[in-house]
């Protein structure tokens, strides 16, 4: 009897576990850090955000406001324009800090300082959130971003982030802003529910 | 070892090129870079997100509109208000000048908003007015979350209402609501 030989052939199994590593390498997307976890309400609603090229606000639980725009370089483009609104000058080292952070919860007084914290420290600063009222003045910082952010980032797609248990008050306050300043249409960020059956809606 | 053998003595003239390069085996051992592979597959599947966020479109009435001839009217009898209430209550009605405001919650609104918009069609085809149907007023409280004006946008959705929007409650109907 022929000794058969106990090494196997593991050409395909390789070539096939390399395409899974290229697939996942190139689709893969990893999560920003986020200033505050958000459970965001489920809706039937089919339709999927760019991917590029938005605006996001965020309204946590407890009504902090956060605010971020997508693009690296339109970010810096929006720091440079928000100081000059606020009266502010950022070195290159805070801007650059700013491009690549995501969603900014701080009020223009204390951006500059927490800007120049080192990268770790940053995360460990409680962001008190955007400052945003009902008025079209300076004091209304969320409505100051997203005026900025619309001519920064190119006309850019708005989206509401908001946590389930978010209260009203603070999401009546973002819809406000935003209407006073003629953004009429935007889209409201949320998870995933089957839509109910032909037989469920009789 | 053959092989060693067969090359210390294989100088007898027969063969050209002199020395001849050892013949090495051309299969080499696979098993470290599989076990890399299966490692990066692994970790890419754990940490990959497949589910994208969904987003709702949302247009807000405009509110700036100060000229009358471009505001559009609409009957009492084809509108209804949506109130958004505390503790994920519902109080809706139908009438204007004379509201009765009846309280209900989200498993029984789908039902309610789709048969208002049934009644309120046969009304405007008995009439021969624009078959639009109902137009819904949502008018969540300061007590109301988020979720509730998301579900009942939703709702707006699977029950096909065309016209609806997000308006702000007057305090004479929060005087109004049932306890």
């Amino acid at each position: 009897m022929p000794k058969t030989s106990i090494s196997i052939d593991m050409t395909p199994m390789v070539d096939m576990a390399f395409l899974l590593v290229t697939f996942f390498i190139l689709t893969t997307q990893f999560r920003p850090d986020e200033p505050v976890i958000i459970t965001p309400p489920t809706s039937t609603s089919l339709s999927t955000p760019p991917d590029h090229g938005k605006v996001v606000i965020t309204i946590a639980p407890d009504g902090r406001i956060f605010f971020d725009l997508d693009n690296q370089i339109f970010r810096k483009t929006l720091i440079d324009k928000m100081g000059e609104n606020y009266g502010i000058t950022f070195t290159e080292d805070e801007r650059n800090a700013f491009a690549l952070s995501s969603s900014m919860g701080m009020p223009m007084s204390m951006l500059k300082g927490y800007l120049a914290l080192p990268p770790d420290e940053r995360k460990k600063v409680p962001q008190p959130g955007v400052p945003v009222d009902t008025t079209l003045n300076l004091s209304n910082e969320l409505g100051v971003w997203l005026n900025n952010a619309r001519v920064a980032g190119n006309n850019p797609v708005i989206l509401i982030k908001g946590d389930s248990k978010s209260n009203y008050p603070a999401v009546k306050n973002v819809f406000k802003t935003l209407e006073d300043r003629k953004v009429l249409k935007f889209g409201l960020i949320t998870g995933d529910e089957a839509a109910p059956s032909a037989d469920q809606l009789k | 070892m053959a092989e060693l053998g067969e090359s210390g003595g294989g100088h007898h003239g027969k063969k050209r090129g002199g020395v001849r390069a050892k013949k090495m085996s051309t299969r080499i051992d696979m098993t470290p870079m599989v076990d890399l592979g299966f490692l990066l597959v692994t970790f890419f599947i754990l940490t990959t997100t497949m589910a994208k966020p969904k987003a709702m479109q949302v247009v807000m009435p405009d509110t700036k509109i100060k000229d009358s001839t471009q505001m559009s009217k609409i009957r009492e009898s084809e509108a209804m208000t949506i109130i958004l209430d505390k503790n994920d209550r519902i109080i809706y009605y139908d009438s204007i000048q004379n509201p009765k405001m009846e309280s209900t919650n989200f498993a029984k609104i789908r039902k309610i908003v789709i048969d208002k918009n049934n009644d309120v069609l046969g009304l405007q085809q008995a009439n021969g007015w624009d078959q639009k149907g109902v137009i819904i007023l949502i008018k969540p409280t300061d007590s109301s979350k988020y979720e509730n004006l998301v579900n009942i946008l939703d709702e707006m959705k699977i029950a096909q209402i065309k016209s609806y929007a997000i308006v702000g409650v007057s305090p004479e109907e929060i005087a109004m609501l049932p306890k």
